[in-house]
């Protein structure tokens, strides 16, 4: 077109075509506003009414009964980091052996299959999760506990690091396996030792985004981990998270208890976000470390 | 033997295909190896053996077979506890409409419908927002923004549910009730869609929660479907004299547009399985309505709220039964959803998180 106009040839679009043009371009930005707009107005919220009522105590202190002053959540805090740390242990290394599978091993029928049914996992409602874990754990065991949440998150976790450690060890040049097993490596210290070290900050990448993913999630969480109001470190009982005490809180009728929920609300976002901004980091500076 | 390695992994693509696939000279060696108890060192091959490598792949293979046994468990694991509902009622469970715990009555109906109809109004809102959003991203926006951008609008994909459904109960629920909801009423209550009570709270409600919170699905698939368009494909068309909005709407959403029924399908795999944004906003009455405004349920929340309270095994098989149903048609929809992206991106593998 520039060329066009360069060359004096007229170029002249109709009335209509150009109008059209402008208003649907102008709609993209109008749509990109809107879109945002709810991402401020939820953290701006999250801000305001949370910050008033996260202090020392908040984070020090057991909830306490209704009509009292004070109380915190450090059960649920701690809580979370238990049923998430569980989480981790499971997916973590499941989800790294089964991503070396699909790029190292996997680049045929069978692996799509894994592929495919990967992507349908992660697709599962994480509700449906919750109640799948209740019947296989929480009812074996004869009651809730830490060690079942951390499952139902667990498998939520491992299609998302399976997908990203995967898509991470495929970017890994061919070259660089070719001259390990080259120097006569056996091929299983060659992925170990040189594909996943080179790719292991993308699949850390991939991890936190899990983490960040399942931090957050209630639905699993209510029937497996129950909930608690008190204190508890064991691994095998009702277990506090801050989602769960969010959800609790803001559903209850009492102002306090609303206060509660942002200030819980508040906390639960810094850390997914927190965890989310490391990631940005870690990803700016390149997902490979080794590879050029 | 090095030798022909060396050969072998210049012409083969991915090394494994010969050190995973034993040679017939090899496993001749092991033959000879399990019969004489020591072998001649010169004719091992150049690394010890080949059974840590054998045993490593087995164990990838094991953990990614168990993604698949994951699975089957979890049907396995609803079937189970919903035998009771499943031969109780047969199919006549998906067309009741009455759900009555204390007289024994299950009928699922007012649930699915919950559940499609908040689906449907959130895909009303998030489609043309995120096909708009990702245009604007791809095509309009300076290049410096648009990076922080996507970043910025998949922010809403990392809120947690609860914290969608927090929001909704004390600011978007008193917003629609107050603003919304009357303008909605004077002007299009005769179509029938919003009338009755204004409470806030209900189907429409829980719509908009919803299309909140899978335009980032949309929008990032519909991106990445459309970077996958040929740059010389926008040349062309735009050589033809076409506008922008002309080249974009002929030359990469027609060429795309299976990829983006796929990110659409996928968001609405999303809206089906939300649970606890929607059991906050949507009011938790299993009736039909016709009109927006009414309370509703979807089959999410009604697990979410009536699960741990189920008295009888009718009414807890009854509720994994609506499970299994949800379970069933969140797979097919995410399936088709994969095989109409995988279609346009050819297998590589989906950048939205989660």
């Amino acid at each position: 077109m520039a060329e066009a106009l360069q060359s004096g040839m007229p170029v002249r679009l109709s009335l209509r075509r150009r109008l059209v043009n402008r208003a649907v371009m102008a709609a993209t930005g109008v749509a990109a506003l809107l879109v945002l707009i709810p991402l401020f107005l939820i953290l701006g919220f999250l801000g305001a009414k949370g910050i008033g009522s996260v202090n020392w105590a908040f984070l020090t202190h057991t909830p306490v009964p209704v009509g009292e002053l004070g109380g915190g959540m450090a059960n649920a805090i701690v809580g979370t980091f238990m049923i998430l740390g569980i989480a981790s242990l499971i997916g973590v290394p499941w989800g790294i052996a089964g991503g070396i599978y699909l790029s190292e091993y996997g680049r045929n029928r069978f692996g799509n299959a894994i592929r495919f049914t990967a992507d349908v996992l992660n697709g599962v409602p994480s509700i449906v999760t919750g109640m799948a874990v209740y019947g296989l754990v929480v009812v074996t065991q004869g009651h809730f506990s830490a060690f079942a949440g951390g499952i139902a998150l667990g498998i939520m976790m491992i299609p998302i690091i399976v997908r990203a450690t995967e898509e991470m060890l495929l970017m890994v040049p061919q070259t660089i396996r070719e001259a390990a097993l080259g120097l006569g490596i056996p091929q299983w210290r060659t992925t170990l030792s040189v594909t996943l070290r080179t790719a292991s900050s993308g699949v850390i990448t991939g991890i936190m985004l899990a983490f960040a993913r399942v931090a957050g999630e209630t639905a699993p969480l209510l029937f497996t981990a129950f909930g608690n109001q008190f204190w508890n470190l064991k691994l095998n009982q009702p277990t506090a998270a801050l989602s769960l005490q969010v959800y609790t809180y803001a559903i209850s009728p009492y102002e306090d208890w609303h206060r509660m929920a942002w200030a819980g609300a508040l906390v639960l976002i810094v850390m997914i976000m927190g965890t989310i901004s490391v990631v940005r980091i870690i990803a700016s500076r390149g997902m490979l470390k080794g590879a050029a | 033997m090095s030798v022909s390695l060396a050969c072998e992994l210049n012409t083969q693509k991915r090394p494994e295909l010969h050190l995973a696939d034993p040679q017939p000279n090899v496993s001749k060696l092991e033959v000879v190896a399990s019969t004489t108890p020591e072998p001649a060192p010169q004719m091992r091959r150049p690394h010890a053996s080949t059974a840590p490598d054998k045993i490593f792949k087995y164990l990838t293979v094991t953990a990614a077979l168990s993604v698949v046994a994951v699975v089957l468990l979890i049907v396995f694991e609803l079937v189970w506890h919903s035998r009771l509902a499943i031969s109780k009622f047969g199919f006549g469970f998906f067309a009741g409409s009455d759900w009555d715990p204390v007289s024994g009555e299950f009928g699922a109906l007012p649930f699915i419908y919950g559940t499609l109809v908040s689906s449907l109004i959130a895909l009303i809102i998030a489609v043309p927002l995120g096909i708009g959003v990702a245009i604007f991203i791809n095509e309009m926006c300076p290049r410096r923004l648009r990076t922080l951008l996507s970043f910025t609008v998949e922010l809403l994909a990392a809120i947690p549910s609860v914290i969608y459904g927090l929001w909704g109960i004390f600011v978007l629920v008193p917003f629609l009730r107050v603003h919304v909801d009357p303008l909605l009423k004077a002007n299009l209550g005769w179509t029938g869609l919003f009338t009755g009570p204004i409470y806030g709270i209900g189907m429409l409600a829980a719509g908009v929660i919803l299309s909140i919170m899978v335009v980032p699905f949309i929008s990032s698939i519909t991106r990445e479907v459309m970077l996958t368009v040929p740059q010389n494909q926008r040349e062309g068309v735009l050589a033809l004299g076409a506008t922008q909005w002309e080249m974009i709407r002929t030359g990469i959403l027609r060429n795309a547009r299976v990829g983006i029924t796929g990110g659409i399908i996928l968001g609405l795999g999303r809206a089906l399985g939300e649970t606890m944004a929607v059991t906050m906003v949507i009011g938790n009455r299993p009736e039909i309505a016709k009109s927006l405004f009414a309370p509703g349920y979807t089959m999410a929340s009604m697990i979410a709220n009536e699960f741990s309270e189920a008295t009888s095994q009718l009414y807890l098989s009854a509720i994994v039964e609506i499970g299994l149903a949800l379970f069933l048609l969140t797979l097919v929809v995410n399936g088709l959803a994969r095989l109409l992206v995988w279609m346009t991106t050819r297998g590589s593998p989906s950048r939205v998180y989660g």
